[in-house]
């Protein structure tokens, strides 16, 4: 990510956007000048507020000989996520404004997040209104995939990044046909370290854990599941081929984190549906306000 | 890898505070980072190496000071110090215990020309 203004490194993408749209020249301390391209389209559609302050000092150059004397003190005291929080706090409150009702679903690769979702769509079709954000190292395949069913949806494609953040959420907001009084499911990459870090303004972080993995992850991956409102204990069809302990894998999730709400569901058998779109209604509802 | 986004968040702070203050080079920066932050502060060192070349930062020392994680005991009532968010009460080894401390991430001070 671009240090100064948070913005496109050259590796994330976001379906619709001109990858070359426009450049940034940035002169360093030391006189060094590199550039970067923006990779949003500039002009009037870009209303995502916007950090575009550039932080470096025109100074000439220091004439300190290193190594002399103490360098002065500077306080800073300020949270490293900070910048993060202040997007999410944006996007969470143009979805309080809007009444939707945001997710984020995360999980490892591989849980059966994707075709979950597409079930979920075709559940809540003519009920709910729905839209999707993708996120991918690589590839809409997934976007597509949601396409399908008629919902709209945004790919985001991390190029080298392990996580969404909320900046890149509150640009793919700004191409998204949401429609007031959505859900907005965004799908995270599939990794269960890095996105339990960065708040993207969602209502409630989703975690799905399926019963092909091993019932000691939450505790393998405890700031995850911790983070977690709902575990959706997936792919439970498949349980009597397993050896998979159900109750020990929740006992697990609710070491790290006692509130954690559990359903167990299967996108084959339909079991625990009824269940997981009770849990959305419910949530929509209260986002309608 | 996510402790390169840590990092660039890092830089991006001191970048700020250099246009605020009018600093020209950072010698040291002292970091605070929590047991229980999800970040790996050898990893997060590497990574502001690499972040901060060719910028005020570049070769400064990064100083990490570790914040102890440290939760309430849902049983008997008692602090207790938290190796990982599932660790169990010190004093009568119960589990859960709720986290009150250690999830930190902040950039403390720095010391700069």
């Amino acid at each position: 990510m671009c240090t100064t203004c948070g913005c496109g490194d050259g590796e994330t993408r976001i379906e619709g956007e001109d990858p070359h749209g426009h450049e940034h020249e940035h002169l360093h301390a030391d006189g060094t000048r590199h550039v970067h391209s923006h990779s949003h389209d500039g002009g009037d559609s870009h209303h995502h507020a916007h950090a575009h302050g550039h932080g470096h000092a025109y100074m000439p150059a220091h004439s300190h000989a290193p190594g002399m004397a103490k360098g002065r003190m500077v306080q800073i005291e300020q949270d490293i996520l900070a910048k993060n929080n202040a997007y999410a706090r944006q996007n969470r409150e143009q979805f309080a404004k809007r009444g939707i009702f945001a997710l984020n679903l995360v999980s490892s690769p591989g849980s059966g997040k994707t075709t979950l979702l597409v079930k979920t769509i075709e559940a809540l079709a003519g009920r709910q209104p729905v839209a999707v954000i993708e996120g991918d190292q690589q590839t809409s395949n997934d976007a597509e995939r949601i396409r399908a069913t008629g919902a709209p949806a945004i790919q985001i494609n991390t190029g080298k990044g392990c996580h969404l953040d909320a900046h890149m959420v509150g640009h793919a907001l700004e191409k998204l046909a949401l429609a007031d009084a959505s859900l907005l499911m965004i799908e995270n990459v599939g990794n269960l370290v890095c996105p339990a870090s960065f708040d993207l303004g969602e209502a409630h972080k989703v975690v799905i854990l399926s019963v092909t993995e091993g019932e000691d992850k939450p505790i393998k991956y405890p700031d995850m599941f911790a983070a977690a409102s709902l575990m959706l204990l997936n792919k439970c069809d498949l349980l009597p081929y397993l050896a998979f302990d159900v109750d020990s894998a929740i006992a697990h999730a609710r070491r790290v984190n006692p509130g954690i709400e559990v359903i167990r569901t299967s996108s084959t058998s339909g079991e625990g549906m009824a269940e997981w779109l009770a849990w959305i209604a419910r949530g929509a509802a209260a986002a309608r306000g | 890898m996510h402790e390169m986004s840590i990092a660039e968040g890092v830089l991006q702070l001191i970048e700020e505070a250099a246009s605020r203050d009018g600093f020209t080079h950072v010698r040291t920066i002292w970091v605070e980072i929590g047991r229980l932050s999800g970040v790996e502060p050898e990893a997060l060192a590497f990574c502001f190496d690499a972040v901060t070349r060719g910028s005020i930062a570049e070769g400064a020392a990064f100083e990490i000071v570790a914040v102890p994680g440290r939760g309430l005991c849902y049983e008997c009532g008692r602090e207790t110090e938290l190796e990982a968010v599932y660790d169990a009460c010190r004093h009568c080894g119960a589990v859960p215990v709720q986290v009150t401390g250690g999830t930190e991430m902040r950039v403390k001070e720095l010391e700069v020309d």
